[in-house]
């Protein structure tokens, strides 16, 4: 069984079908690309794929489940994480807090427990803490624990948006232009960390990029959406040789 | 009376409006909402206490207690029934008016249970209090017990917040509601604890404030809530510290003022500093500046 399937996905803003009539079925480990020219709808794609938009048609399925139509909280303890095109940090937060917030439904104590230190909120806290300092030693973050998210220079900040991401413990993470921004260093070395969750923590990944090295590096499949609408789709080799895509990346020759 | 009485019970006064400017200042951080109708928490909380104590005979505690569990349902009531369904309306406008909406509503819903004569609250502190120097400085029980519970409530909040998985989820909600919902976060559930929180905090300020000034009427809220929301603002709106540090000052002022300027004027002076603060420093006293993202 696919670990996600989504089924003829459509979603109309006024007159503008947005993402029309999108299939994508994406395998249990997979590293899946999603690429297309700007406006394509691919980020609409992740905001219908995460419940921040409710799709018009289509089903939405993870793990067999039907989650079309669930809120973005259940979505997120159903199992999808996502990264920010823009990032979206907490900006006025420790790095350890940031990730601390999205561990936080995951572990419980009651507000009791919490005011009087009492019952299982230190070893909560401290169970936490360890965490997401193991967590952030992944990102080799964990030595900037303790500064302000906003402080971190723009490729930690990337990196830490996606450490906050497996902080929910997803079965799919979607990351949204993680390379944006990044020189080609910053880049090779995302790469890595990538392959390196998507090995280490056992995760099927779905990303959108414009940096076709990346795409062509580390992604095993692609989608390419041009003007909503799914341009081709299959093994990466195959997809970007594609006459099609070609044309409608470089323009007509 | 003397410069030190003055002052002792102005940090008194100003403990107060600290309680009630933390309820309006996490609130507003958070849900990113003013709640006009805090003030008003604070009368339905003191009618309560008077209701329980003053005509069934309850002990005192009990009678706060019942106050405190009566006013965070309210509390989480209202903004479950009046705010939440506003939450995504077009202009933050719409729940603003809501809240004033509501702030008449609990005004006149106590002028028609409980009428419009002043009712006189008996103080739940039967402690006289301490002298000082000599007889020189008398510190009444009341205004001990209101400055020592005031830091306790900064000291405990300042915790929760920063300490707890919840007050973590309270801080991510008021910087990104969006991406903390994104991270599993239950924006709805976090913005119903930080209105249980507040309006628990208006029951005890109304408990404190109708032990010291013991009249109770239907508009006893009105404005101790919105010198509360300049206190809040003073402070720098959306800061824990900034709430204490702004209701202090502002009772301290308005004790002073009313001693030794005039007390018909006590109120302009206050709100004068609130003008004069705004203008050197827009965002408050401990007020952030923060960039909107677009």
């Amino acid at each position: 069984m696919a670990l996600l399937e989504v089924n003829n996905l459509c979603i109309q803003f006024g007159g503008l079908r947005a993402v029309d009539d999108f299939n994508l079925t994406i395998e249990k480990g997979e590293l899946y690309g999603l690429i297309g020219p700007n406006g394509a709808g691919k980020t609409t794609v992740f905001n219908l794929l995460t419940g921040v938009y409710r799709p018009n048609e289509g089903i939405i399925r993870l793990d067999g489940e039907d989650i079309t139509g669930h809120r973005t909280t259940e979505i997120n303890r159903d199992g999808i994480a996502r990264t920010f095109q823009n990032i979206r940090l907490f900006a006025d937060m420790p790095v350890i807090d940031n990730v601390r917030a999205a561990l936080g439904g995951q572990y419980h104590y009651s507000l009791f427990e919490s005011l009087f230190h009492v019952g299982k909120y230190k070893a909560t806290e401290q169970a936490m803490t360890e965490r997401a300092m193991s967590l952030l030693a992944v990102f080799h973050l964990d030595q900037y624990a303790e500064v302000m998210a906003s402080n971190l220079p723009y490729g930690q900040q990337r990196k830490l948006e996606i450490a906050r991401a497996m902080a929910t413990n997803p079965k799919l993470l979607l990351l949204d232009e993680p390379a944006a921004g990044m020189n080609p260093n910053e880049t090779a070395e995302l790469m890595d960390t990538i392959e390196l969750i998507r090995d280490k923590f056992d995760i099927t990944i779905l990303l959108i990029e414009h940096d076709m090295k990346l795409v062509s590096g580390i992604c095993e499949k692609l989608t390419v959406l041009n003007f909503g609408r799914v341009l081709a789709q299959g093994e990466t080799k195959a997809v970007l040789s594609d006459p099609e895509v070609v044309k409608a990346y470089l323009g007509e020759s | 009376m003397s410069f030190l009485t003055s002052f002792v019970n102005g940090l008194s006064l100003g403990s107060i409006y600290a309680i009630i400017a933390l309820g309006y200042t996490m609130v507003y951080g958070i849900a990113k909402m003013l709640n006009f109708a805090h003030g008003d928490f604070i009368m339905v909380g003191s009618y309560i206490i008077f209701t329980f104590v003053s005509t069934l005979g309850l002990h005192p505690a009990v009678g706060v207690l019942v106050s405190i569990v009566l006013c965070t349902l309210l509390g989480v009531g209202t903004e479950r029934i009046a705010y939440r369904p506003l939450r995504q309306a077009a202009s933050p406008l719409a729940v603003l008016i809501t809240a004033i909406g509501v702030s008449y509503l609990l005004e006149n819903l106590a002028l028609l249970i409980f009428g419009a004569d002043t009712k006189s609250f008996t103080s739940i502190i039967p402690w006289s209090g301490i002298t000082l120097a000599g007889g020189a400085l008398r510190i009444q029980g009341v205004t001990i017990v209101t400055i020592a519970l005031s830091v306790a409530i900064l000291i405990a909040l300042q915790f929760f917040v920063h300490r707890t998985k919840s007050g973590q989820a309270m801080l991510a909600v008021a910087q990104d509601k969006g991406a903390a919902t994104l991270m599993g976060i239950d924006v709805n559930k976090t913005i119903s604890l930080t209105f249980a929180i507040g309006s628990a905090l208006a029951a005890v300020a109304g408990a404190l404030l109708c032990s010291a000034y013991p009249s109770l009427t239907p508009y006893t809220g009105a404005m101790p809530g919105i010198k509360a929301f300049v206190a809040a603002v003073l402070g720098g709106i959306g800061s824990i510290p900034g709430a204490m540090i702004g209701g202090l000052v502002l009772g301290i002022v308005e004790i002073l003022s009313r001693t030794y300027i005039s007390s018909q004027l006590s109120d302009a002076i206050v709100f004068g500093i609130l003008v004069v603060v705004l203008l050197v420093k827009p965002t408050g006293l401990l007020g952030k500046i923060t960039q909107e993202k677009v």
